[in-house]
């Protein structure tokens, strides 16, 4: 049965049972690490996103408003390199995966604590490095280092920003091996495979990407070190190389990485959905496979990234149905959350209004998806802002909106306090509107022949590219606003109960903020994930 | 409203009726899920705190509806993009060839007649083109956006992409791959000309002769002649009549007299060698020949190769004679065997 918050239970909690910078900085509980991970990475979106900012400043008018090409090159380079790296891949696994996956499995921690400290501190190294080579002039290969460019031709510290990458990824892969461990080896009695909440089932998912992607990464930034410091003939042809081969390395890595920033959003939604739905998650055994099928199919869709680079026709085509194969477990999910609400309970509150419009944009970004895996079609659209707007709508659209969301469900538990609910609901729906108003316009503008990467660009496109940079100031208010009032909800927000959606998570069968260990007593699970039925008294439902 | 795309390619409409069309299915499926999440927010809405719902969590039926009606949908996208995708990448076999030299940043374009233009390009309406393109430095992409057309551009190695402009115009080129600090000045138009306008332009063009004459002085400068004879007795193997022949190799195996074999065996002439002949006897020119240079030898060596069908193999070559027996204008269709680059 459940264990019950006691009555007249400790204050104590993980936020006070120590005091001192240290203790935050030696901690090994995961839900500290968790909220040392979420202030590195919240100043590293908005470093990112101001770049953006710049960025679309800069295209206002045609001929470019604020800099030169050289500058917008490395504005661009930084955007994504930060933004990828630094804030997506670890931005849902490393904050609310950190905090909620041990609870959710009835945990006291994760299987290695000092591990996940380690992570984090060899995670700021990378970003330290990175940030460096920022402020020491900057890169201009784009965050993808295409070969021959980034290892011959390029100024800048290439090398440095590798580096940067290379050490974040040793992050990567210690948290995908503590998650995998720990969901193996810390689920509490009674909790089988098929009885865990879909969170924990794509949190796994991303993490085994984790960890058999990132080592191809770091392997092919060795490799590009080496032919820009040693002239190591790799993939420049003038040494003997092949550019190609580059191209295949990285986006074997990079592909899946695209499903590591969403699986995790995936998470999140199918969590927040069934709890405003007050109903289970609708066809869970087809999410849960889906989730699994995604994380292994998705490694062999890399070569639609290449379509136009001179692979051959055979292969470009079993990329292209390959690809049509990962859409449909996607589709099989949105159509789930669709269903879940279907008949249910529904409460619009913050969370569930950023599920919803997680559910739009990614099925806006997975469609036009479907329009870049046909390869007839991805000729004229690909390295065009239709790209832009696929790729934003899928890790902007999605997993940002997922991040904002889920930092919304799981904040009373996490500060012990209630955000207020108007401003959730005003910076929801100033997101989802600034949102549309910055990207659907560069679908038009792809399609149109607008390139990607260009920092001045033809009079025509000029209309709809003001339109995009209009959207993006609403954008960053409505990223803002959380910022501020969850900061000053930390300090003068209402008190959380413990469980204040009246949902059925575990993690939601501790006081918040949850006592250091988590659980007072351990908790056995008899129901199945989301069995709204079987709590039904403790819930005080029906 | 300023033009902002055209139609302007034998590609285009195709193109535009299957982008259409995956407007028109994606459009009505995204508003229908829109559509339907809005219905269940509102109709569902929770009207007591405390209600617990009815739990279905499963219907069978339904699953299998919507895992199989997507993927009979997405495989009829897939056979659908593979078709356009062929026909934009296969080449008409009368597509007259164009060369196109990429570097930071401009695009430099050899018409076989001679004539050279940078960051333009001038064709005639109606005629099939086929670019075959290769970078000094970088890799670039050409892209002419009304065409519908993109092709990466490749350091050491060609490759290609063919449109025929159905309308006179103007139209944007661009270069679509990140090449660094001006990419985005990396551009130029396509001027597509009715052909009497199109004559008109050549004849003002006043190039100094062929691309294959330029490569026969190189081919002399470069003393190539020296062990290439034309008797076919030299150190070298016999280069007439070898444009898009079929090519023993020493250690087996055959290659084909392609552009892409005859650069390879230009700059590295030892990685395949003829059968009967030795290896490490012909210097490589890697770095002492321009790309714009190896292409001028590969069209004097086509325009060697290139023979009306009737008069092979009989006659006996003497220096000279070669070159005005063809018209390096019209090559030979057979001789035309490099595709797109899938074969390496």
């Amino acid at each position: 049965m459940a264990t019950h918050t006691l009555p007249g239970a400790t204050t104590e909690n993980y936020l006070n049972s120590e005091d001192g910078i240290l203790s935050w900085l030696l901690t090994t509980d995961h839900k500290r690490i968790a909220l040392l991970y979420t202030f590195s990475i919240t100043a590293l979106f908005f470093l990112g996103g101001t770049f953006a900012l710049l960025m679309r400043l800069q295209l206002l008018t045609p001929d470019g408003a604020l800099v030169d090409l050289e500058t917008y090159n490395k504005l661009f380079t930084m955007h994504g390199i930060i933004m990828v790296w630094f804030f997506l891949i670890p931005s849902i696994p490393n904050t609310i995966g950190n905090f909620v996956l041990p609870m959710a499995l009835g945990a006291k921690d994760l299987a290695f604590p000092k591990l996940n400290l380690l992570s984090w501190y060899i995670f700021m190294l990378g970003a330290a490095v990175a940030l460096y080579s920022i402020f020491r002039g900057g890169v201009d290969t784009g965050w993808t280092f295409y070969t021959p460019l980034s290892t011959g031709y390029a100024m800048g510290y290439v090398v440095m920003a590798a580096i940067g990458v290379f050490i974040s990824g040793f992050s990567s892969i210690l948290t995908g091996i503590n998650f995998i461990v720990t969901i193996h080896r810390m689920r509490v009695p009674g909790l089988t495979w098929f009885r865990m909440p879909i969170f924990c089932w794509s949190m796994y998912a991303s993490s085994l990407i984790f960890v058999l992607a990132t080592p191809v990464l770091a392997i092919t930034l060795v490799l590009v070190s080496l032919e820009r410091i040693f002239h190591i003939g790799v993939f420049d042809p003038a040494y003997g190389g092949d550019p190609l081969l580059f191209q295949h390395l990285f986006w074997f890595y990079s592909h899946p990485a695209v499903y590591i920033m969403v699986l995790p959003a995936m998470a999140v939604v199918s969590e927040i959905i069934p709890t405003f739905s007050r109903k289970p998650l609708f066809g869970y055994k087809a999410v849960a496979y889906s989730s699994m099928a995604i994380a292994i199919v998705g490694f062999l869709v890399w070569g639609h990234h290449m379509f136009v680079a001179g692979m051959s026709v055979y292969a470009a085509m079993a990329f292209s149905f390959l690809s049509y194969m990962v859409a449909i477990p996607s589709a099989i999910k949105v159509f789930n959350w669709t269903a879940t609400m279907y008949k249910g309970s529904i409460e619009l509150s913050t969370p569930m209004l950023y599920a919803i419009g997680f559910v739009g944009l990614f099925t806006i970004g997975g469609m036009s998806g479907l329009f870049l895996a046909a390869i007839g079609i991805d000729v004229h659209v690909t390295d065009t802002y239709f790209v832009i707007a696929h790729f934003h709508y899928i890790m902007v659209g999605g997993s940002v909106m997922a991040f904002l969301g889920g930092m919304h469900f799981w904040w009373p538990k996490i500060s012990g306090k209630m955000y207020p609910e108007f401003l959730g609901k005003l910076s929801a729906i100033t997101v989802f509107l600034g949102f549309n108003l910055t990207f659907f316009p560069q679908f038009i503008l792809g399609y149109f022949g607008m390139n990607r990467r260009y920092g001045s660009y033809a009079p025509e496109f000029q209309d709809l590219n003001v339109l995009s940079t209009a959207g993006a100031t609403i954008l960053g208010v409505g990223y803002i606003l959380p910022l501020v009032y969850l900061i000053w909800s930390w300090k003068y927000g209402e008190p959380a109960p413990d469980n204040p959606w009246r949902t059925t998570g575990l993690e939601w069968k501790t006081p918040s903020p949850p006592p250091k260990h988590n659980f007072e007593v351990t908790p056995v699970v008899a129901w199945k994930a989301y069995d709204f039925e079987a709590q039904r008294e403790e819930l005080h439902l029906g | 409203m300023i033009h902002l795309i055209a139609f302007s390619s034998d590609i285009s409409p195709e193109y535009n009726h299957f982008f259409l069309l995956l407007v028109i299915i994606c459009g009505t499926v995204g508003t229908g899920i829109a559509a339907f999440l809005i219905y269940c927010a509102w109709r569902y809405r929770r009207r007591d705190p405390n209600e617990l719902p009815s739990q279905i969590a499963n219907y069978i039926p339904v699953e299998a509806a919507w895992i199989g009606i997507p993927a009979i949908v997405f495989i009829a996208m897939f056979v659908y993009g593979v078709k356009l995708y062929f026909d934009i990448e296969r080449p008409p076999d009368n597509a007259q060839v164009i060369y196109v030299v990429a570097k930071q940043w401009m695009w430099k374009l050899q018409h076989v007649d001679g004539t050279r233009e940078i960051n333009e390009l001038h064709v005639p309406v109606g005629q099939s083109i086929e670019l075959r393109m290769i970078s000094q430095d970088v890799i670039h992409s050409l892209y002419v956006p009304d065409f519908r057309i993109k092709q990466d551009v490749l350091p050491g190695r060609y490759t290609t992409i063919w449109f025929r402009a159905t309308r006179p115009g103007a139209y944007h080129l661009f270069c679509a791959e990140y090449c660094g600090t001006d990419h985005s000045h990396m551009g130029g138009w396509v001027y597509a000309m009715n052909p009497i306008d199109y004559s008109k332009w050549v004849r003002q063009g006043g190039a100094e002769g062929s691309l294959a004459d330029t490569g026969e002085k190189l081919f002399h400068q470069f003393a190539c002649a020296n062990c290439h004879h034309y008797s076919g007795h030299g150190r070298g193997p016999n280069l007439v009549e070898l444009y898009g022949r079929a090519v023993r190799l020493e250690g087996g195996g055959t290659g084909v007299a392609d552009d892409a074999y005859l650069r390879q065996s230009i700059l590295a002439p030892n990685a395949r060698i003829t059968e009967g002949f030795r290896r490490s006897i012909m210097p490589t020119f890697q770095g002492q020949l321009t790309e714009d240079q190896v292409i001028a030898l590969i069209a004097y060596i086509k325009a060697v190769g290139a023979r009306p069908a009737q008069s092979i193999a009989t006659e006996s070559y003497e220096p000279g004679t070669a070159k005005p027996a063809i018209s390096a204008a019209q090559p030979a269709p057979s001789a035309d065997v490099t595709k797109r680059s899938g074969g390496r």
